[in-house]
C-alpha cells in the first residue's frame, strides 16, 4: 500500500472509531439521564419507579427531621404546587426554607423518596434579605 | 472632586493614546519581520538538533537513526541560515 | 465617588471603541502611528479600569453603603480582609474584575511583545478591546457596580459566611485571571489568521500566553477543589458540577494545545488543528464565565440574573461563527508542510494525547450542557449525574496517564523500535512491582480501575525516573560533576524537556490521590450521642463532649458567627489515639425580624466548620449538624423571642448564652458526617509539583546556556562529512 493510501486508511479508521465512541456516549447519556422537573410537572407527569431531578424552593414550614430522615416539601418557584418527600443523606449547609434546591426523587408506594446524597442547594451569592431599618449596631 | 479627577483621567488618556499620532511614520520594511521570523525558526531548529542528540545519548535512538534524523535537521537548518544570510548579515545569537 | 466610577466606565468604553478603530485603520493602511495609538489604548484602558476598581475597592474598605454593591455584600462587622475581597462576590463586581484583569494581562502581553508580531498585534488589540468593551457595556447597561441609593442604609447585609474562607477569596481572581488569559491567545490566534502569518514567531509568542493561562486556570481549579473539600460540608473535592466542568474544559483544550503546538513547531503540521484549539479554548473560557454568571444551568454555583444570558449567547455565537469563517478563508496558509514520519515518534504520542484530551473535553461538554441539549432535542430537560461522567472520564484519564509515561521514552521524529522496547523494561517493571505489591497487600477488593491507575502512575514514575537517571549520567560523563549538580545542570540546560517531565510526575501523583480517595474511601453518616463511638474504616471515632460558644461581633477567627455549636471527637486506631477533631456549626445573623428578636441572631445561613486531620496516608474528615430542635431548647428560644425586644441585641446574646448552656448540659444526639479518605494530601502535592514543573519548563534559559550548533552538513548524503561552512557558524557543544 502506498504511504498516501496508508494514511487515508488510518484516518478513516480513526474517524470511524471516534464516531462510534461518540455515538455510544450520546446514546447512553439519553438513557442515563434523569429529567429535570418542577413540582407541578412531577405531580402531573411523574411515573412511579423513575428517577427525576426535582427543582424548586423548600416550602416554608415543611422541614422536619426524624432521626436519619429529613422530610421536606419542594414548591414551585412561582406557584403553590408542592411535593413532599423523605430524604436521607448529606444535607448541604445552605439548606433551609425558601432556598432553591435540586434533589433526585423516585416515586414509590405513592410517596416520594429523595435519593441518598443527591440534595444540592443553590449557593447564594448574596442574601435575599435587605437590611432592616431597625438595626442599630 | 469627582469631576476634577475625571478630567485629569481624561487628559492622561488623551496624552497616552494621542502622542503617537503626533509623529506619523510609515510601516517598517517587512524585512525586519521576516528576520524575526527566521530567527525564531532558527532557534527552534537548533533546539530540535540538540533534542535529537539528547535522544540519542539517552538511548532512544540507534546510531543509524540518529544520523539520519540529525542530517535532515541540519539540512533544514541550513535552509534557514541561507535565508537569513540572503536578508543581510546574519547575526549569530548572543553567546 | 460613584460618579467617578461611572465616568470611568464611559471613558473606558470610548477608549475601547477608539482603540479598535485606530488599530484596524493603522494595520490596513500601514499607518504605524495609528496602530501604536491603538496599542496605547489598551494601556490607557488598564489605567482607567484600575481607577474604577480602586473606587469600588475603597467604597468597600470604607463601608460606604451608598453603593448598592457594598450594601448587598458587606457590612460593618465584616472583617477587613473579606471586605476587600467582597468586591468580586457580586455580579457587578465580578464583571469589573474580569474587565480589569483582561486589561492588565493584555497590557502586559502587548508590552512584552511590542517589538514583535507587528502585523498580527493590531488585530489582536482590536479583539482584546472588543472583549473588554463587551464587558464594560454589560456593566453600563445591565449591571453597574456604581449604582447608589440615597439615603445610604446604615449597615450592609454582610458577606455570605460560606465565602469567608481565604481560598474563596483567591479563587475568583485566580480563575478569572485564567479565563482572561485564555482570551489573549485567542486574540493573537485570530490576529495571526487575519494577518495571514501563522508562523514560528506566532508559535513562540502564543506558547507563553497559553502556558500562563493554563497555569492560572489550573491553580484556580485546584483552589476551588481544595475549598470545596475543606470548607463545604460534603467532604468532596469534585462533583462534576456544571461550573467546575466549565473551568476544566478550557484547561483540557489548553493542555492539548501546548502539546500539539510542538508538533506544528517541528513538522509544520496540524496548523488548522492548533488554531482551532486556541480559538476553542478562548470560547470555552467565555462560556465558563457565562455559566457562572447566568442561571442557565442548575448547579450549585449558578447565580446571577437571567438578564446576562442573552448578551453572552450572542457573543458566543458571534465568536464561533467568526472563528469558523476566518479559519476557512485562511485555509491556504494553514496547509500542512509535512506528514508524520513515523507512528513510533513522540509527535505521534502527542497526537494521541491530543485526541484523548479533546475526547475528555467532549465528554464533559456533552454531560454539562446535556440539560440544554436534551431540551432542544426532546423538549424535556434532563441531566446526567456523576456516575455517567465517571464512567467515561476515568478510562480516558487512565489512557492519558499511560501516554505521559510512554512519551518520554520515545524519540522525536522517528524512534528506533529496538531501543524503545528496551527502554520500556524499567517502567513496566515498576508497574508490575506495584501491581504485585498491591495484590499481596490485599488491596484489590474489586477496584480494578484504581489498581490500573496506580500501575499507570508507577509506569510514569519509572519512565521519567529513568530519563532523569540517564540524563544525569550523561551529564556527569562529560562534566564530572557530583550527581546533584549534574542534575541541576541537566535541568537548566533542557528546561522544557525536564520541566515537562516534572509536570507529568505531578499529574501521575495527583491521579494516584484521586483514585485512592475515591475508590477506597470510608464514609459514615450517623447520629451520635455524647460518649458513644463508631467505626469508620480502620478508625474509631468517639463523641467526647459537646462544645458551644457565643461569639461577639469581632471574634478571633474572623468568622462572625453569632453562635457555634460543635463537638470534640476523639479519633483512635487500634486503641492508640490518633487525633482530636472539633467540628462545629456556626449560626449567623439573618437580619430578618420575622424570625424573632433572638431567633434572627442565629437564623441566617448556617455554616459547617469542618475539622480534619490531614495525613500523608489519609485524611480523617468530620462535620457536624447539631440538633437544636429538642423541646427544651425550643422552649428557651420561644421564651427569649417573646420577652426580649428586637432592639436589644445584647440581651439577645445573653439569651443565646443561656441556650448554649442548656445545650451543653443536656446535649441531644447530633448528626455527624465522617470520612476517612486515603491519600488526599497527594492530590494537592501533585498539583504543586505540576506548578513547579510548569514554572521550570517556562522559565527562559539564560543566554549563556543557549548554545550554537555547528551546521556543516551540506546535504543528506554528506552526513558523515561535517566540515563547517564558515567559521562564524558557531561551535557545537552539548
Amino acid at each position: 500500500m502506498s504511504p498516501a493510501r496508508k494514511r487515508t486508511v488510518r484516518l478513516v479508521v480513526a474517524l470511524s472509531a471516534a464516531v462510534i465512541l461518540a455515538s455510544a456516549l450520546i446514546y447512553t447519556s439519553f438513557s442515563a439521564a434523569s429529567p429535570t422537573v418542577t413540582p407541578s410537572q412531577l405531580v402531573r407527569e411523574g411515573v412511579a419507579g423513575r428517577e427525576y431531578q426535582l427543582t424548586g424552593k423548600v416550602k416554608a414550614g415543611s422541614v422536619r427531621r426524624e432521626g436519619q430522615t429529613l422530610d421536606f416539601a419542594v414548591q414551585d418557584r412561582a406557584g403553590e404546587a408542592a411535593v413532599p418527600l423523605s430524604y436521607t443523606g448529606q444535607v448541604p449547609d445552605p439548606f433551609k426554607e425558601g432556598r432553591e434546591v435540586i434533589v433526585t426523587v423516585v416515586k414509590r408506594d405513592g410517596r416520594y423518596i429523595g435519593q441518598r446524597d443527591s440534595l444540592i442547594t443553590k449557593c447564594p451569592s448574596k442574601y435575599k434579605v435587605t437590611p432592616s431599618k431597625d438595626k442599630t449596631y | 472632586m469627582a469631576v476634577l479627577l475625571t478630567l485629569v483621567l481624561l487628559a492622561a488618556v488623551i496624552a497616552i493614546v494621542g502622542s503617537p499620532l503626533l509623529r506619523p511614520r510609515s510601516a517598517p520594511a517587512g524585512e525586519a519581520a521576516d528576520r524575526a521570523e527566521l530567527q525564531s525558526a532558527r532557534e527552534a531548529k537548533y533546539r530540535e538538533i540538540r533534542d535529537a542528540e539528547l535522544d540519542y545519548r539517552t538511548g532512544k535512538l540507534s546510531r543509524e537513526d540518529y544520523e539520519a534524523v540529525d542530517a535532515s535537521l541540519r539540512a533544514e537548518a541550513l535552509v534557514i541560515l541561507d535565508a537569513l544570510e540572503a536578508l543581510g548579515i546574519e547575526k549569530p545569537p548572543a553567546a | 465617588m460613584p460618579e467617578l466610577g461611572r465616568a470611568c466606565l464611559l471613558l473606558a468604553l470610548g477608549v475601547c471603541a477608539y482603540g479598535i478603530g485606530a488599530s484596524l485603520y493603522g494595520v490596513r493602511r500601514g499607518r504605524v502611528e495609528f496602530a501604536l495609538s491603538g496599542r496605547r489604548s489598551v494601556y490607557a484602558l488598564a489605567c482607567i479600569l484600575t481607577v474604577a476598581f480602586a473606587v469600588l475597592e475603597l467604597a468597600f474598605l470604607r463601608s460606604d453603603f451608598s453603593f448598592n454593591t457594598v450594601a448587598d455584600t458587606s457590612s460593618t462587622t465584616t472583617p477587613t480582609f473579606y471586605k476587600a475581597a467582597a468586591v468580586w462576590s457580586s455580579q457587578e463586581g465580578s464583571l469589573l474584575l474580569w474587565a480589569w484583569l483582561l486589561s492588565l494581562w493584555s497590557s502586559l502581553v502587548l508590552f512584552l511583545t511590542r517589538r514583535r508580531l507587528r502585523e498580527e498585534s493590531p488585530y489582536a488589540v482590536a479583539i482584546l478591546l472588543g472583549f473588554a468593551g463587551f464587558f464594560i457595556s454589560l456593566m453600563i447597561f445591565y449591571a453597574t457596580p456604581f449604582a447608589t441609593t440615597n439615603p445610604a442604609p446604615a449597615d450592609g447585609v454582610g458577606l455570605d459566611p460560606l465565602l469567608r474562607h481565604p481560598s474563596m477569596m483567591i479563587h475568583p481572581p485566580m480563575l478569572y485571571s485564567g479565563y482572561t488569559l485564555c482570551i489573549v491567545p485567542l486574540a493573537f490566534g485570530m490576529g495571526a489568521l487575519l494577518a495571514r502569518k501563522v508562523d514560528a514567531e506566532w508559535i513562540r509568542a502564543t506558547r507563553r500566553f497559553a502556558l500562563a493561562a493554563w497555569l492560572f486556570l489550573g491553580v484556580g481549579i485546584m483552589l476551588g477543589a481544595r475549598w470545596s473539600y475543606s470548607e463545604l460540608g460534603w467532604g468532596g473535592y469534585w462533583g462534576w458540577d456544571a461550573v467546575e466542568n466549565a473551568s476544566l474544559m478550557p484547561w483540557l483544550t489548553g493542555t492539548a494545545f501546548l502539546h500539539s503546538l510542538m508538533i506544528q513547531e517541528k513538522r509544520g503540521m496540524l496548523k488548522v488543528w492548533n488554531v482551532s484549539l486556541v480559538l476553542a479554548t478562548g470560547v470555552l473560557a467565555i462560556m465558563g464565565t457565562f455559566l457562572v454568571r447566568s442561571g442557565i444551568l442548575s448547579s450549585i454555583h449558578a447565580f446571577g440574573g437571567a438578564t446576562l444570558g442573552v448578551p453572552f449567547v450572542v457573543l458566543i455565537g458571534v465568536l464561533i461563527a467568526a472563528s469558523i469563517y476566518v479559519v476557512y478563508t485562511r485555509r491556504d496558509i494553514l496547509a500542512s508542510e509535512h506528514r508524520l514520519d513515523s507512528l513510533l515518534s513522540r509527535e505521534a504520542i502527542f497526537l494521541a494525547n491530543n485526541i484523548v484530551l479533546v475526547g475528555l473535553c467532549f465528554v464533559i461538554f456533552w454531560g454539562t450542557y446535556f440539560p440544554l441539549i436534551s431540551e432542544a432535542l426532546t423538549g424535556h430537560s434532563a441531566s446526567v449525574g456523576p456516575p455517567w461522567f465517571d464512567r467515561y472520564t476515568v478510562p480516558l484519564a487512565l489512557v492519558l496517564v499511560l501516554l505521559s509515561g510512554i512519551g518520554p521514552v520515545i524519540a522525536w521524529r522517528r524512534a528506533t523500535l529496538a531501543n524503545a522496547r528496551r527502554n520500556f523494561l524499567v517502567p513496566l517493571a515498576c508497574a508490575l512491582i506495584v501491581l504485585l505489591a498491591l495484590l499481596a497487600a490485599g488491596v484489590s477488593t474489586g477496584k480494578p480501575l484504581a489498581i490500573a491507575m496506580f500501575c499507570c502512575a508507577a509506569f510514569v514514575l519509572g519512565s521519567i525516573g529513568q530519563e532523569y537517571w540517564r540524563g544525569t549520567r550523561l551529564r556527569r560523563s562529560s562534566s564530572g560533576e557530583a550527581p546533584p549538580l549534574a542534575l541541576l545542570a541537566l535541568v537548566r540546560r533542557n528546561r522544557r524537556r525536564y520541566g515537562g517531565y516534572i509536570v507529568h510526575v505531578g499529574i501521575a501523583v495527583l491521579f494516584v490521590g484521586v483514585a485512592a480517595s475515591s475508590s477506597f474511601q470510608h464514609a459514615s453518616e450517623l447520629s451520635l450521642s455524647p460518649g458513644h463511638s463508631t467505626k469508620v474504616g480502620a478508625y474509631t471515632v468517639r463523641y467526647v463532649r459537646p462544645t458551644g460558644t457565643i461569639t461577639s461581633k469581632e471574634d478571633a477567627a474572623h468568622t462572625g458567627a453569632t453562635m457555634s455549636l460543635g463537638a470534640v471527637l476523639d479519633v483512635s486506631k487500634d486503641g492508640r489515639h490518633v487525633a482530636t477533631l472539633t467540628p462545629s456549626e456556626g449560626f449567623y445573623d439573618s437580619g430578618e425580624p420575622s424570625q424573632g428578636s433572638v431567633g434572627h441572631l442565629i437564623g441566617g445561613q448556617a455554616v459547617s466548620h469542618v475539622s480534619m486531620d490531614g495525613g500523608v496516608t489519609r485524611d480523617v474528615w468530620s462535620a457536624i449538624a447539631p440538633d437544636m430542635s429538642t423541646p427544651r431548647l425550643l422552649r428557651v428560644m420561644n421564651i427569649a423571642n417573646k420577652t426580649i425586644p428586637l432592639v436589644r441585641p445584647d440581651e439577645g446574646m445573653i439569651a443565646l448564652a443561656v441556650l448554649v448552656r442548656e445545650y451543653l448540659k443536656a446535649p441531644p444526639p447530633a448528626q455527624f458526617h465522617l470520612i476517612v479518605s486515603p491519600l488526599v494530601l497527594w492530590i494537592w502535592i501533585g498539583g504543586l509539583i505540576v506548578v513547579g514543573g510548569a514554572l521550570i519548563a517556562a522559565w527562559p534559559a539564560p543566554s549563556a546556556v543557549r548554545r550554537r550548533v555547528r551546521v556543516g552538513a551540506r546535504s543528506a548524503e554528506d552526513r558523515l562529512d561535517r566540515q563547517p561552512r564558515s567559521p562564524e557558524r558557531g561551535l557545537a557543544r552539548v
